[in-house]
């Protein structure tokens, strides 16, 4: 059996330290495999943005060990915690958080360009993407106030993909997409799972528990089993 | 061919391009303050430098040249005195000059002008004939300076009248400019034997002594010589050296360009600071974006590049527009200042330019280095939160 892709171990993370300290999260344990679609799920406030946030990378747990793709990320610094996620996670926000002065596929290629991939690869990979998150071609030169929201949020797909990572992180994919257009950005994700992907997913929509194999409850920063609501 | 498309396909200079055209009328105005400071510095620099290119023109090349006068207490310089010069190594002419000053009258007309007595061989030494021809010795023949014969409207032929003296003007010398040896344009130049007869009362003995070097590195070398030589006992002569004064003329003109330059980096100060804001608000504005191209990969550096070179972009465009354009400016100040704009073109004028432009660049880089690391600095979280 390999390593877990996502490993913490007691994980806390206090904001505030001080008088008014705040668990976001507390003694977390979680492991999850390459290739599981794990959901997240809890109501605000219980630290699952926290969470997905120091799964992310984009924040660090105040104690406990965080283990992305084997490595360690308490010992990187600012420009280490950069290149984990550059090259192991692929971030897809609620707000799509596409740039406004870019095209789809000029989106689509940022994380590559950081990357230093060249030119002419960049421009060929970001047109399958694109294809690959069923935008359709004629869209991929148009700005993302062009396009409607579900498909923003398949450029943004694709544009999480872009440097081949292990990981999807989704805060909220559908949050701001009619139940529809959900519903097929979450049969894009799950096919994506079904490549090979992890996909881990934060949501307080039930019905989004149903295309994945676990799900993480999280209630006042602690990690409790199926029936803690 | 390669450079330029390595170029094109940078990331950084695509979005450095892309972010700067997004606030278009907002980035001209940055690039106009770039252009305007540019254009201040460039033109300041060209008029200080056409200034003393017009000086130096108007003195002429005398940097080689000494002139002995007798020291204070002493009348004249004495023929004894000269023999004692002749011996200094390192001189190649010893020109002595007898001067004095006069009213010249032609046909009613009149004017001032310095009296010299110098024989022709040393004359053609320091002066050009534009009509006609250098007087004979002994004779009672004259030749004079553009100015006087502009000014009294002489010709070769013209006979003038010094103190009830006539002599006939045989050569008329070309325009030399301001001089410190002898004044050419303003002087009425005669044989010792006609100078004898205007002036009989004179002692014997020279006014002054022009001597030149055999060689410009030589000059203070003949310079302390001849002193230690005359004033052994007493000081009798004075000896100064021209290239003192040209000297003195480059650095007094060196300091105002640097002075009228300095005024006019004022305004690139302040386009500085505009640049400076533009791109604080534009890291404002895009603190979100800076989030997002945080957590898809781009690190500190990367960040920190892409805001630096849109302060290059800006401030190559704008500084190299400035510098077209200070032509233009340098033409209006000299002509408007100088009324001459011969000097816009000198080589050394080209320089300033430069440095404008350089200055302009630096100026932009130096605007756009706190926003670009400010934005480098910012974490990806709050970034992304930044509504």
């Amino acid at each position: 059996m390999s390593e877990p892709i996502v490993e913490l171990r007691d994980v806390t993370k206090i904001y505030r330290p001080g008088a008014n300290q705040i668990h976001a999260l507390n003694m977390a344990n979680i492991s999850i495999d390459q290739g599981d679609f794990v959901t997240i799920m809890g109501s605000s406030g219980s630290g699952k943005s926290t969470l997905l946030n120091l799964i992310g990378c984009l924040d660090r747990p105040t104690h406990g060990t965080l283990r992305i793709n084997g490595i360690d990320t308490s010992t990187l610094n600012d420009d280490g915690l950069t290149a984990i996620r550059r090259d192991n996670i692929g971030f897809i926000f609620q707000q799509f958080n596409l740039i406004p002065t870019l095209t789809a596929q000029e989106n689509v290629e940022i994380p590559m360009i950081f990357a230093r991939m060249p030119l002419a690869e960049r421009h060929e990979r970001s047109l399958e993407l694109l294809t690959l998150a069923d935008l359709e071609a004629e869209f991929a030169d148009h700005k993302p106030n062009e396009l409607s929201g579900g498909q923003q949020q398949r450029v943004a797909i694709a544009r999480a993909l872009a440097n081949d990572p292990p990981i999807l992180l989704a805060d909220e994919p559908t949050g701001n997409l009619d139940s529809r257009t959900g519903q097929n950005i979450m049969k894009l994700l799950s096919e994506l799972n079904t490549g090979g992907t992890t996909l881990i997913v934060v949501t307080h929509d039930k019905k989004i528990t149903e295309y994945s194999n676990t799900t993480i409850r999280l209630q006042d920063g602690e990690v409790c089993d199926e029936y803690c609501e | 061919m390669n450079i330029v498309n390595e170029l094109q396909s940078n990331m950084y200079v695509q979005l450095a391009r892309r972010n700067l055209t997004r606030q278009t009328v907002r980035t001209l105005l940055a690039a106009i303050g770039i252009i305007i400071g540019v254009i201040a510095i460039s033109s300041m620099g060209i008029l200080g430098n056409s200034l003393k290119l017009s000086v130096s023109d108007s003195i002429g090349d005398i940097g080689d040249t000494l002139i002995v006068g007798p020291a204070p207490g002493e009348d004249v310089i004495t023929e004894k005195q000269v023999e004692q010069m002749r011996k200094v190594s390192g001189i190649e002419l010893i020109i002595p000059v007898l001067q004095s000053g006069d009213k010249i009258d032609y046909r009613g007309g009149s004017t001032f002008g310095s009296t010299y007595s110098l024989e022709k061989e040393d004359l053609q030494e320091l002066v050009e004939i534009e009509h006609g021809r250098f007087f004979r010795p002994g004779s009672t023949d004259c030749v004079v300076g553009s100015q006087i014969a502009t000014s009294l409207e002489l010709g070769v032929g013209s006979k003038i009248e010094i103190s009830d003296s006539r002599m006939r003007v045989v050569g008329i010398l070309k325009e030399r400019g301001l001089g410190f040896d002898i004044s050419t344009d303003t002087g009425v130049f005669m044989s010792s034997q006609m100078y004898e007869k205007l002036y009989p009362d004179e002692d014997d003995g020279y006014d002054s002594i022009i001597i030149t070097v055999t060689e410009l590195d030589k000059i203070n070398e003949v310079k302390t010589s001849i002193e230690e030589r005359l004033n052994k006992r007493e000081e009798v002569v004075n000896v100064f050296a021209m290239n003192t004064i040209t000297e003195g003329i480059d650095e007094v003109f060196r300091s105002l360009s640097l002075f009228l330059m300095g005024i006019g980096s004022i305004s690139l100060l302040v386009a500085g600071v505009s640049i400076l804001n533009v791109m604080l608000m534009s890291t404002m504005e895009r603190t979100k974006e800076i989030g997002v191209m945080k957590a898809v990969g781009a690190s500190r550096n990367d960040i920190l590049w892409m805001f630096l070179l849109e302060a290059l972009f800006l401030g190559v465009g704008a500084s190299l527009i400035g510098g077209v354009l200070s032509f233009g400016g340098g033409f209006l100040v000299n002509y408007l200042i100088l009324d001459d704009v011969s000097y816009l073109l000198a080589p050394t004028n080209l320089l300033y330019i430069s440095a404008g432009i350089v200055f302009g660049i630096i100026t932009s880089l130096i605007g756009g280095m706190y926003p670009a690391w400010k934005a480098s600095q910012m974490r990806p979280l709050d970034a992304l939160r930044h509504e």
